[in-house]
């Protein structure tokens, strides 16, 4: 597994009140820096928002332990379902495995087509939502794949300046 | 149906395009501004700017072969309308150096029928910043989708989502090019141009196969100013061409407006100029129909489905400020669903994410 961070710009304090001093260029060559093909092969994308003063004194609301179990149980389900397959999780499934397991209701299949047709995901992005919808649905112990799953992957791919970036 | 079913094109006026062409980067090679040289005839532009090639020019000139020009023309697709035609937009008669010919590509007819109506030119920086792209993509389309014809000329950056915009809305564009209009320019907008001779229309003073040259960009930019009744300058550096659009707009008496820009940003600098300079405020479409038409006569139409109550509740938490994803947490939104809900209201158009994770309501 791979897991990467990258500051949200070069002085670090973008989308914090007015703190960002970076300037449009220095914004644009900051983003340049990550290509699209390689953000593209990320599972998830996801823009961690600055916590604010209350939950950083908290700490964590949901405990490890039930956390663990979930996954246990969502991992469970996958090597049951991909027994006698090449995969033993989501995460290891090829195309033809998606398409086999990742079945869609209409409206997920209705959501995940206005994604790809408006530009937002491209076909190997597309790949990689319906895996992790699978995921998510596994989390929740579903065997379709629901709207409200599809919608979720899209909102965990988070390629900042999405559709108009793509457009322009 | 007035709409051309095949040219509409004398000989005469077929030479004056060739020589354009012909002449390609001579024109650049003169000080003379183009808006200038395009006024003279023929002979004197050969003059003008021929050089040693001016004898030249002038044989091939004699020898022009309009039959040839037509089967160019229509090998390509492109259909013709020269200015001796009544369908010839009449709006292109007010500059002192009109096209003789414009070159249509796409769908026949189409160009009478977008400009029947008054037409708005979007036109703007190729470098915008995000909030330039989102205005010029917001006023294509709230125009579109209020039946207004949105005109630019297909450059990267706000020209270009001006004409996407405008056709999201589901509105027509018009798209003047540098260059021969069968094919895209920039090259990297080939999938926008195929869509705009679907549905929408091409058009160049050029014949095809007409490469770019740099004067072809500030000629172009007449015609825009002509066919428009508006000129909106979305983003523009001092040396914008956006910025000759505006100008020429304002000599051939058509209005010009321009969206405000955050002071000190390089962007911002063409127009905020043009608005200390008297040029109107346009906050967005409403403001160009109000302008046109007189206030609240027409209206930014929202295309969109209507909502279901979760999501509308979503999108006013988004409007009222709760912009990232833990505010709208806060808002009372389990983290999951409003994630989804979010996922949902992007992919219907209501909202954007802007780079950085914030969201935007789309107005």
């Amino acid at each position: 597994m791979l897991v990467a961070a990258t500051n949200p710009c070069p002085c670090g304090f973008a989308g914090v009140g007015d703190r960002c001093v970076c300037g449009e260029v220095e914004l644009r060559r900051h983003r340049r820096r990550l290509s699209g093909p390689l953000l593209d092969r990320m599972d998830l994308l996801i823009n961690v928002e600055r916590p604010t003063e209350a939950e950083l004194r908290d700490g964590a609301r949901v405990d490890s332990a039930s956390v663990r179990a979930r996954v246990a149980d969502a991992r469970e389900r996958q090597r049951a379902r991909l027994a006698g397959t090449a995969a033993s999780a989501n995460g290891e499934m090829d195309g033809r495995l998606t398409r086999r397991h990742a079945r869609l209701e209409s409206r997920a299949e209705a959501a995940l087509g206005r994604a790809y047709t408006v530009g937002a995901l491209s076909a190997r992005g597309r790949h990689r939502v319906l895996r992790v919808a699978r995921t998510i649905a596994d989390l929740a112990g579903r065997e379709r794949i629901s709207e409200a799953d599809i919608l979720l992957a899209l909102s965990l791919r988070q390629r900042s300046g999405g559709e108009l970036a793509l457009v322009a | 149906m007035s709409a051309p079913a095949t040219d509409i094109c004398c000989d005469a006026c077929l030479a004056r395009p060739w020589l354009l062409a012909r002449l390609g980067g001579h024109l650049d090679l003169v000080r003379a501004r183009i808006e200038a040289l395009l006024a003279l005839d023929d002979g004197a532009l050969i003059d003008a700017v021929g050089g040693t090639a001016r004898a030249v020019i002038t044989r091939d000139r004699e020898q022009f072969d309009p039959a040839r020009a037509r089967r160019e023309a229509a090998d390509a697709g492109v259909a013709l309308v020269c200015r001796c035609a009544t369908v010839y937009p009449a709006t292109l008669r007010d500059l002192d150096n009109p096209p003789s010919v414009l070159h249509v590509a796409g769908v026949a007819g189409r160009l009478t029928d977008a400009l029947r109506e008054e037409a708005v030119a979007v036109v703007g920086a190729r470098r915008a910043t995000p909030y330039g792209l989102e205005m010029a993509a917001d006023l294509g389309r709230g125009l579109g989708a209020a039946g207004v014809t949105v005109v630019s000329g297909m450059a990267l950056g706000v020209d270009c989502v001006a004409h996407a915009g405008a056709l999201g809305g589901g509105g027509t564009t018009v798209a003047v090019l540098p260059c021969g209009p069968e094919h895209a320019y920039p090259r990297s907008k080939r999938s926008l141009h195929r869509r705009l001779l679907t549905d929408g229309v091409v058009v160049s003073e050029l014949p095809p196969g007409a490469a770019v040259h740099r004067w072809a960009f500030p000629a172009r930019n007449r015609i825009i100013a002509a066919l428009a009744a508006m000129t909106v300058v979305v983003e523009a550096g001092e040396r914008s061409g956006a910025l000759v659009t505006a100008r020429i707009a304002g000599t051939v008496g058509r209005e010009v407006g321009a969206v405000p820009g955050r002071v000190g940003s390089s962007q911002a600098a063409g127009p905020n100029r043009l608005l200390a300079d008297g040029a109107r405020v346009v906050r967005g479409a409403q403001d160009v129909l109000d302008h046109l038409y007189g206030a609240g006569v027409r209206t930014v139409v929202d295309t969109r489905p209507p909502l279901e109550p979760e999501l509308q509740r979503l999108l006013v938490a988004v409007e009222e400020g709760h912009d990232t994803t833990a505010a709208i947490a806060r808002a009372g939104f389990a983290p999951a669903d409003g994630l989804a809900a979010l996922a949902a209201l992007e992919l219907s158009g209501h909202i954007r994410r802007r780079p950085g994770g914030r969201f935007a309501v789309v107005p």
